[in-house]
């Protein structure tokens, strides 16, 4: 069986190992051989730490016996370097952390730890999760394992590259405005952004406060339940974190569809969608009505707001969130005579420029005379958002409905416009300031390219996303020809 | 012309909590530099912040204390500025939902009786301590580099923000000392100065006596104590009146008080306002306050100064003076009570609190609220010198005694052989050989000089140390003296 | 929504960032474009409507007991500093930020 063992799911690579079919120290290899051949083609990673990896690996197999319950123990994982990782650089894909060496680990980072993950290494991301294609990194972009020339989407594209090209079984992303669910799609994979305050943020470095969520990125629904099983749950050191009890995810795979009711918001299907993501999105719809769903039609009036709500609201954020990065404490420095000119010189040197951009609008929009122009009328928006899904889903139990308008985008091509880039994420970033769980599963190839559908849900009404994701995975296999990604050599992949 | 002055207040406490407003981390004075620093302290990427329960109690109760109207709704929003000592370039203050407001303290000052109003009392977090460096003299603009020590980042304070009620340097000082004193009857902070526990700027402009609009403010910082902020506005008041007279007109500006020189500096113009863009914090959520909740915390308060006040005049048959300078201090108060309670006189136990305690306490410059000995061993000393067992005289210096070894006044007493001599088959030997030394002083008493008697009494003081009993010699040197 | 250089160079003022001039002209057409588009919000009638602090509804109160734990001390807390001095953290001179 060793040899493509990186080919299976976290869950069937699990059952695996305990059936005793191979070892932790045969999966692990495959993944490191996996790595070397793809990661030239994929960028994916920012630090890949094979030998910390193995030596997880050994203390995991000593101990084996025990850690054998934990479902994860031994698979291999990617964690998108925005989350702290205690003494493993993390770098938020940005100069201003060059040599930062958190002194703790992230909530998430701590429980997976705890349930036995071997952690692989730290994943690309556009610079401080600030965009939606993986190009904005200081450390190069990342290409979509599906095709050469194309972005893996944004901001988790690292993670999403990793596990659609076999370099990790499953990755943590986060997600502020689509940034798990969006990579997720255009790598063909599940992605899962859990309702606001399900998952800790504490380690998982503040792009906008109010918006953003840890979510996972698998290729299975059944890996996305195994792996916020692992994170879900009140973390003490996290205010705004829920005090709910976790469900067990994985009774949620596999429940029928009869008599639930799904929404589609008319509004979505009003943007301008590629004609490919439009026809998947309708297949899968009637799909899920074959199986048993209710579907019907929903209103959401004030999606064509939410884009600006969100561009004002996650940037002002963002201007305090980052006001941190002065050159003090760490990362590094301009070295100049005097502070004032430290200050400026350092920001200057060290962030990108979509990360001064969205400072720079930030900052505008909650400065003397704009704020209630700008910032208090887009968080009166942001209500207005959040009631429209409210309204929907007390009709509904969930709402489905595109991913993202378009596959997969050629790199470079939005870069010199963000009016454009921020268009991207219009299906996605609602969601987030309604602080829903949302899922993007799966649904089809368009052109050889895979096509997202996003399903979402009520507040911690996490369990029906998997439900639906799970039975659509079922009836629509993305890949039955097996042409995808993980059944293809690091030099068919997409060198950038 | 004639100025009136115009003053309001700005006091940072430091609430007496263990931990830090938003982490685990110990509040500690003199600790090490940056030894008590968390993620969360040091703002680190990715850490958050969780509310100290006990720092929304002090706050409350140090509202309530002042007479507040506790929000029903209050929540922290951030102050983003950047300077070294902040760590995450914002503080988490509050803006628009403070704790509470629209408070009232009133202060005495001779015959005016004047009601300060409070504007607001709202939690935050402190900032960290930076050290210069480069020559001694050197101002901060002039230092070579700096040192940052993050150990005092996250400490809880409460700003309270006076009215601009106070019309006088002097009604300032005492609305401070009496803001000081309702904090430490709450016990939400120890308000110790000299520690940075409590930190006041001033904000004083002046008008034309008659005038109801308001001058143009001037904000004084660095005032290390209360009679420091005493002088500064003083000094202020002068230096306004003679810009005003000369030049018609006062820069808004920050200045800088030189203690040692006794000189206000020009720190910055506020000509370019700060722009702090406050906007709710997102990472904290809302304090509701229960109204039940808040009325428990008001009926836990102590009992506060101004009633206790009126307990002593009225109770203890205390002047209003005297209960005054005893209730200034909860410690101090508490120190007379239980004094009262061990068997002293009400009145004579005021008085050697007033007396020999405070100056004890002055001289040593012990630590407020801490006592060099106990209310039973005053209450005890008292007791002997109303038996008559020693003198005045002798009970002050046993008193000394007493604070230095903490010992009992009448295992003292005993053990240095104090005790008043009053046997008269003693102090017989004592009288004639006063007499036989002194007999021209003798021979001139007899003669009709009243006067004379007082000498030979101090003699016999003399040689006894003090230990006689002063009106019992007077009566036998009469006496013996008469029977020639 | 017009927006002048000079506002632009007062926001990067105000976020500590040093911008060469052709930055800030670009900055300052960037900033506009997406104001302009930011612009539809005025369109939104929200009369009566509250703000949103939080996405969770009724959390409040959320606090922990006081209770003192030893943090990272000195030695790790200075550990990632560009520039440290026994325990401390350095930073140049204030000039005219002191
Ligand atoms: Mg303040
Ligand atoms: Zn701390």
């Amino acid at each position: 069986m060793a040899g493509k063992l990186y080919r299976l799911s976290a869950a069937d690579a699990s059952r695996a190992l305990r059936a005793g079919e191979f070892s932790l120290e045969e999966l692990l290899s495959s993944y490191l051989a996996r790595h070397e051949e793809v990661e030239p083609a994929t960028r994916a990673f920012i630090t890949h730490d094979a030998g910390r990896a193995r030596e997880r690996v050994r203390r995991l197999s000593a101990g084996w016996g025990e850690k054998a319950e934990k479902v994860l123990a031994g698979i291999p994982a990617a964690i998108k370097d925005n989350l702290c990782t205690r003494e493993v650089a993390t770098t938020c894909g940005s100069r201003m952390l060059t040599g930062f060496l958190p002194p703790y680990d992230a909530t998430v980072v701590e429980r997976l730890q705890a349930a036995g993950m071997v952690l692989l290494g730290k994943t690309n991301l556009d610079e401080f999760a600030m965009g939606s294609s993986t190009e904005t990194s200081a450390y190069g972009a990342t290409a979509n394992p599906w095709r050469r020339g194309r972005v893996p989407g944004g901001s988790s594209g690292g993670s999403a590259a990793a596990v659609a090209a076999g370099q990790a079984a499953y990755a943590l992303g986060s997600d502020t405005g689509g940034s798990v669910r969006q990579p997720a799609a255009f790598c063909g994979l599940v992605g899962l952004k859990p309702t606001y305050g399900r998952v800790s943020r504490y380690g998982l470095v503040a792009y906008a406060s109010s918006l953003d969520q840890v979510g996972t990125i698998t290729r299975t629904v059944e890996d996305s339940a195994l792996v916020l099983g692992a994170i879900a749950g009140h973390d003490p050191l996290d205010s705004t974190s829920v005090a709910a009890p976790v469900p067990d995810y994985r009774a949620a795979l596999g429940r029928r569809l009869d008599g639930l009711r799904l929404g589609v918001p008319r509004e979505y299907l009003a943007v301008a969608l590629e004609e490919g993501v439009r026809r998947r999105v309708e297949e899968a719809i009637s799909d899920l009505e074959r199986l048993g769903a209710q579907v019907g039609e929903c209103s959401l009036p004030h999606s064509e707001y939410a884009l600006s709500a969100y561009y004002i609201i996650a940037s002002a954020e963002a201007s305090s969130n980052l006001a941190r990065y002065d050159g003090i404490r760490h990362g590094p420095r301009a070295w100049e005579e005097e502070l004032g000119a430290m200050y400026r010189e350092t920001r200057r040197l060290a962030f990108g420029s979509e990360v001064k951009r969205r400072i720079m609008l930030g900052t505008y929009v909650l400065s003397a005379g704009y704020y209630d122009a700008y910032y208090l009328r887009a968080q009166k928006v942001r209500t207005l958002v959040k009631r429209d899904f409210s309204l929907a889903l007390e009709r509904f139990d969930a709402l489905v409905c595109p991913t993202s308008p378009t596959v997969a985008f050629g790199l470079g091509d939005r870069l010199d416009d963000p009016l454009t880039m921020y268009a991207v994420d219009v299906l996605t970033i609602p969601v987030n300031l309604a602080g829903l769980p949302a899922m993007s599963v799966p649904c089809g190839l368009w052109e050889g390219l895979p096509v997202g559908l996003q399903l979402i849900g009520r507040p911690l009404g996490e369990e029906t996303l998997i439900t639906v994701g799970h039975a659509l995975e079922q009836c629509r296999p993305l890949d039955p020809e097996r042409r995808g990604p993980l059944y293809r050599s690091g030099g068919e992949l997409g060198a950038i | 012309m004639r100025y009136e002055a115009v003053i309001g207040l700005e006091i940072h406490v430091e609430l007496a909590t263990a931990s830090k407003l938003f982490c685990a981390c110990r509040v500690e004075f003199g600790a090490p530099p940056n030894a008590n620093t968390c993620p969360v302290c040091l703002g680190l990427p990715g850490s958050l912040p969780v509310l100290n329960a006990k720092a929304v109690e002090h706050a409350v109760k140090a509202a309530l204390a002042l007479n507040c109207r506790v929000a029903a709704v209050s929540k922290f929003d951030r102050k983003n500025y950047f300077y070294p000592d902040l760590p995450k370039g914002y503080q988490i203050s509050q803006y628009d939902l403070p704790v509470a407001s629209r408070g009232l303290v009133e202060v005495v000052v001779g015959e005016v009786t004047r009601r300060v109003g409070i504007r607001r009392v709202h939690l935050e977090d402190d900032a960290g301590k930076l050290v210069h460096e480069g020559p001694a003299q050197a101002t901060v603009a002039e230092a070579v580099s700096s040192l940052v020590d993050y150990n005092r980042a996250g400490v809880p304070l409460i700003e309270i923000v006076s009215e601009a009620d106070l019309r006088s340097p002097e009604e300032a000082r005492v609305f401070l000392e009496e803001v000081k004193t309702l904090l430490q009857y709450t016990a939400v902070s120890e308000c110790k100065m000299e520690e940075g526990s409590l930190r006041v700027d001033c904000n004083i402009s002046l008008r034309p006596c008659g005038q109801t609009t308001y001058g143009t403010p001037v904000e004084l910082k660095n005032l290390g104590s209360f009679r420091s902020a005493q002088r500064a506005l003083a000094y202020e008041i002068e230096r306004q009146a003679q810009l005003l007279d000369e030049a018609g007109r006062v820069v808004r500006e920050t200045r800088h008080w030189d203690e040692a020189r006794g000189v206000s500096i020009a720190l910055r113009e506020k000509e370019e306002a700060q722009d702090y863009r406050y906007f709710p914090d997102p990472d904290l959520l809302p304090m509701v306050f229960d109204p039940g909740w808040v009325e428990r915390m008001r009926a836990a308060l102590p009992e506060l100064p101004r009633q206790r006040w009126r307990r002593l005049v009225e109770s203890y048959g205390l002047s209003p003076y005297d209960a005054g300078v005893i209730t200034a201090s909860q410690a101090l108060a508490d120190f007379y009570e239980d004094t009262v309670r061990a068997g002293a006189g009400a009145k004579a136990a005021a008085n050697w609190v007033m007396g020999e305690l405070l100056r004890y306490l002055n001289a040593q410059g012990t630590p407020a609220g801490e006592f060099p000995t106990t209310p039973d061993h005053l209450a005890e000393l008292l007791a002997l010198v109303e038996a008559g067992r020693i003198s005045g005289t002798m009970a002050k210096s046993v008193f000394e005694e007493m604070c230095r070894t903490r010992q009992a006044p009448s295992q003292l007493v005993q053990s240095k052989g104090l005790e008043q001599l009053g046997d008269r088959t003693e102090l017989a030997p004592v009288i004639e050989q006063v007499l036989a030394e002194n007999p021209g002083v003798a021979a001139d008493y007899r003669a009709g000089k009243e006067k004379a008697l007082g000498f030979l009494v101090g003699q016999v003081m003399r040689k006894t140390q003090g230990r006689a009993h002063p009106r019992l010699v007077n009566q036998w040197l009469a006496e013996r003296l008469r029977e020639r | 929504m017009s927006i002048t250089s000079e506002q632009t160079e007062h926001v990067a003022k105000l976020a500590r960032l040093a911008l060469a001039p052709e930055e800030i002209a670009l900055y300052t057409r960037q900033l506009a474009q997406i104001l302009a588009h930011m612009h539809v919000l005025s369109q939104v009638d929200v009369n009566g409507v509250e703000p949103t602090l939080h996405v969770i509804p009724d959390l409040a109160n959320v606090t922990r007991p006081d209770a003192s734990r030893p943090g990272l001390g000195a030695e790790l807390a200075v550990a990632n500093a560009p520039e440290q001095a026994d325990g401390y953290f350095r930073v140049p001179r204030m000039g005219k930020e002191g």
